[in-house]
């Protein structure tokens, strides 16, 4: 950003237009975004049609044929209750691939808010609620999480709420770091002797400027969102059973792995695996092509 | 040590107390505010409201807020964590071996990846830009993000069912010496590994890189100084510097991950405590873990700051200048 703006600039809109495509465009000749973002997509058609694709009923027990090695009628297998492992994995990217960018989406916009008081007003606002912050990521995420999962019990709205009020602090500390380069910028003091309210000054006049660092924290908060998801599901915090989610198998299955029943947790894993490295492929990608 | 010392680790110290409490209230508001009726919570729905109310008597949880938080804090003030629900006895001696306990892993995990991270990242730095360099900050950057479960199953699969090169079980025979117990800490331990060697190599690469390039190595280069006083004694003294909050911070986290690396492994460490009394809704024992988790880094944290000060010659020497 400028240290201070020329008296005759250019449309904003314009010039953001132009910078817009010209990210876009190192992007899609980044090798490695497009591999995330070709993985991203996958789990993403999974979770919207998979369910009517996949060849067996992913609820649907079958007693007489539990624990089956991958064959030509169940190609990853059966689990502990006969259910198909393969229909079992392209549906379980529906629950993951739901919660995880609703958490994200909450974290990011309250993120942004309370980043957006604590820079602008400064003195004793951003003092009392920066070391509550502080307190806040002196706890191990997921620890935070427990807590109030235990207390409120598990059900995907509170997940939705807890992951993302979890990471809020996360992306506060961002935006209060962007806002505060801003604020002594001469449009801000502008629009104050404008007499503009300060509401407006945040939302209106400094938001648009700190967008690409927020969208960059936004895609690295999905990539941990999905981290964290997963592992409340396998603590049983999570996902709720009969669902189909990747971590709640391991979860149940991984009890049998040393029987070498592997097909049951192996690709619940790879899958967690790949749309981890997937978004944060994509994300890495997107963070380098913004900062150019 | 100089006058301007003194005051900063003080105003750090203060600043770790104000921490502590306030980390006490949140624990407390999330332990016995949130559930709004523990004993409700405990029993269930469809239990009796005498039981209830009885059960809140028991408790303690039927009087004000306030005057809980105050007895819990004079308990804990005194050594006394309070009663668990579901052992029906002090909370205190669960949580002392449980953190021995977590200890040892966590001494486990350090002890692999501190070495091997500082290794990779300066090896790094020293050939940056080469193939090596690249490798090393790809493996780094994808290796974090894995959460543990995954990686712990995977090395499951490799080295305790198909080579059956390590126990499966991270719970030694009672009596074991210390070389069964590491040989059952290694497996558990690795995951954590995996998590925290990309965020170590990548801040010692980055601290080599810039004291690489600093003046003051150039000058001592050209003082004459051999190559590996340089690196020893300029170089890597600088570098190191943000590594060590980065360790320190990751502490922290390791303490996280081993809620769910213990329970995996079902070790009798802090976070399999946490995690049985989130399970058992035992908001005694829950509330003295995680406040016993976020003591520890907060104390680390301290240290981390201290250390830091001690090692930088900048602010050691502050006071004379």
């Amino acid at each position: 950003m400028s240290e201070a703006l020329p008296l005759t600039e250019p449309a904003p809109g314009l010039a953001r237009e132009a910078r817009t495509r010209g990210v876009v465009g190192r992007l899609l000749r980044t090798p490695s975004f497009l591999i995330g973002i070709t993985i991203l997509l996958f789990w993403a058609v999974c979770a919207v049609f998979a369910p009517s694709f996949v060849p067996y009923d992913p609820y649907a027990d079958d007693l007489l044929n539990t624990l089956q090695p991958p064959s030509a009628e169940h190609w990853f297998g059966t689990d502990q209750i006969g259910r198909d492992v393969f229909s079992r994995v392209l549906v379980g990217a529906r629950a993951i691939l739901t919660i995880a960018p609703l958490a994200t989406l909450v974290g990011t916009v309250a993120g942004t808010a309370i980043g957006l008081i604590t820079g602008y007003f400064g003195g004793w606002v951003d003092a009392i609620i920066g070391r509550l912050l502080e307190v806040m990521l002196s706890l191990p995420l997921i620890i935070v999480a427990l807590l109030v999962l235990v207390a409120l019990g598990p059900s995907t709205p509170t997940v939705v709420v807890v992951v993302g009020l979890v990471f809020a602090p996360l992306v506060a500390r961002t935006v209060r770091a962007a806002v505060l380069t801003e604020r002594h910028l001469d449009y801000v003091a502008a629009a104050a002797v404008r007499g503009e309210s300060a509401p407006y000054i945040m939302s209106v006049e400094i938001l648009p400027n700190i967008t690409p660092p927020i969208i960059v924290e936004g895609t690295v908060r999905l990539g941990y969102a999905i981290f964290t998801i997963a592992s409340l599901s396998f603590l049983g915090f999570g996902v709720q059973p009969p669902t189909p989610d990747w971590g709640l198998a391991i979860a149940e299955n991984y009890g049998v792995l040393i029987g070498g029943f592997w097909w049951t947790v192996v690709f619940d894993t790879a899958a967690t695996a790949s749309l981890i490295v997937g978004v944060n492929l994509a994300a890495e990608s997107l963070q380098r092509a913004l900062a150019e | 040590m100089s006058g301007a010392l003194g005051p900063f680790l003080l105003k750090r110290l203060a600043l770790s107390l104000l921490t502590l409490w306030l980390l006490s209230v949140v624990v407390f508001f999330g332990c016995q505010v949130l559930p709004g009726d523990p004993a409700r919570a405990i029993l269930g729905p469809l239990a009796d409201p005498r039981a209830v109310a009885a059960l809140n008597e028991k408790l303690g949880s039927d009087r004000p807020p306030v005057e809980i938080y105050l007895s819990w804090m004079g308990g804990l003030i005194t050594g006394d964590m309070g009663q668990s629900y579901a052992y029906r006895s002090p909370v205190a001696p669960f949580i002392g071996s449980a953190l021995v306990n977590s200890l040892k892993l966590a001494a486990t995990v350090f002890a692999i990846v501190v070495p091997l991270g500082i290794g990779a990242g300066v090896l790094a730095a020293l050939r940056a830009g080469r193939p090596i360099d690249r490798l090393i900050s790809v493996a780094g950057l994808s290796l974090t993000v894995i959460p543990e479960f995954v990686s712990s199953i995977a090395l499951i699969l490799v080295f305790a069912v198909l080579l059956r090169w390590l126990p499966l079980s991270a719970s030694w025979p009672a009596g074991s010496g210390p070389l069964v117990q590491l040989q059952h800490l290694i497996l558990p331990a690795l995951p954590l590994v995996i998590v925290l060697f990309g965020y170590i190599a990548r801040m010692t690469r980055a601290g080599m890189v810039e004291a690489l390039s600093a003046d003051y190595t150039r000058t001592a280069i050209l003082k004459g100084l051999p190559w590996r006083t340089v690196l020893s004694r300029h170089v890597l003294r600088n570098a190191l510097l943000p590594t060590i909050t980065v360790i320190a911070a990751q502490m922290g986290y390791a303490l996280g991950g081993l809620v769910v690396v213990e329970s995996l492994f079902r070790y009798q460490g802090i976070g399999s405590l946490v995690l049985g009394a989130a399970r058992a809704k035992d908001f005694a024992m829950l509330q003295a873990g995680i406040l016993t988790v976020g003591a520890f880094f907060v104390v680390t944290t301290l240290l981390a700051d201290i250390v830091t000060t001690l090692l930088d010659p900048r602010l050691r020497t502050g006071g004379r200048r």
